[in-house]
């Protein structure tokens, strides 16, 4: 869906994203000497951020595309987002992830 | 001695097999641009300024579907936080750098510029750590510039019923796998994807999801540690 904020705004997001983006990415590259370690339990939490923030963009558009719940094999997007996570557990790569996602999708869509 | 081009060269090699995930990973990021009503230049502003691909992704579907720009920019700051655990893990290499270099490094600091300079370090103390760094750092950030102004490019003729969108969730699927690396990281990935479709199921407003999903996935990946299930 197209969105509904202006050039301008979207500007904004971008400079205000890159801002903060290039902090963080700075942050201890520039503080070390002053902090040389993250705190444990910082660094603790810091490792699952990952595993939460992918999921949290991966599950809901494979188990609830049009934003109800559809857990079953009529789900073109979900069958097709397993075959894919075979696909990235196998080969750990993002284009053999992608052709196959994809080309399930076009088979489920357009074949079956 | 080894000389400073050839380190640099050496971080280009490094990054070159990185290329053909980074190439097709651009190209949706900037087919996902022009799906959701920006431009061209927002989709080259995005990679250039902001320069962080999954947090792109994210932060032009959020636009897409009109979310709060607080949501829209704090979902972005959620999903790089795990480059302050790069920043901190390869700074000591970079405490002599000046502070020019230094800002260089960091706006250059991905994933796999990351993850090829820190493997190389560790090998070879001899390396021109800059050099390398930046060999890999700049031309994927070459690719990634090229390839999402291609896609956008090429999104606008892209027929809608082929399911492009499709390919946005497909790359984060390809960076969540090799994030599971032990039951608590299993339990961050479980308990944030449920979490965020719960979110999204329930119609909670204002597109809270990645962010109510990073925290309570991060906590459940702490709690399964603390019980010893880090196995």
């Amino acid at each position: 869906m197209p969105t509904g904020y202006d050039s301008a705004t979207v500007w904004l997001v971008i400079a205000l994203a890159g801002v903060l983006t290039f902090a963080i990415r700075g942050s201890f590259i520039y503080l070390f000497g002053r902090i040389d370690d993250v705190p444990p339990a910082v660094e603790s939490a810091l490792e699952y951020v990952p595993a939460a923030v992918f999921a949290a963009l991966v599950f809901p558009p494979l188990l609830a595309p049009a934003g109800d719940l559809a857990v079953s094999v009529g789900n073109e997007k979900l069958v097709a987002g397993a075959l894919a996570a075979l696909a990235a557990w196998y080969t750990e790569r993002v284009l053999a992830t992608i052709l196959v996602g994809m080309g399930a999708l076009w088979v489920l869509r357009f074949v079956v | 001695m080894p000389t400073v081009s050839s380190d640099l060269l050496d971080g280009v090699r490094a990054a070159g097999p990185l290329q053909l995930g980074i190439a097709p990973f651009g190209l949706v990021a900037g087919v996902a641009a022009v799906e959701q009503g920006l431009s061209v230049a927002h989709a080259l502003g995005f990679s250039s300024l902001v320069f962080a691909g999954a947090s792109q992704l994210a932060m032009i579907e959020l636009l897409g579907a009109d979310a709060p720009l607080a949501i829209v920019v704090g979902t972005a700051v959620v999903i790089n936080l795990r480059t302050m655990m790069y920043s901190a893990s390869i700074a000591p290499y970079f405490r002599d750098l000046t502070a020019r270099s230094k800002a260089l490094a960091s706006y250059l600091l991905t994933d796999q510029a990351y993850a090829v300079s820190i493997a190389r370090y560790g090998r070879d103390g001899e390396t021109d750590r800059f050099a390398y760094y930046f060999g890999a750092g700049a031309s994927l950030w070459l690719v990634w510039q090229v390839t999402t102004v291609a896609g956008a490019l090429l999104g606008s003729g892209l027929p809608p019923e082929l399911g492009f969108d499709f390919a946005a969730p497909l790359v984060f699927l390809a960076l969540l796998v090799p994030t599971l690396k032990d039951r608590a990281s299993g339990a961050s990935c479980l308990v944030g994807g449920l979490v965020a479709t719960g979110v999204v199921v329930a119609g909670v407003p204002f597109h809270l999801d990645i962010i109510v999903a990073a925290v309570v996935g991060v906590l459940a990946g702490l709690a399964v540690e603390s019980l010893g299930g880090d196995a």
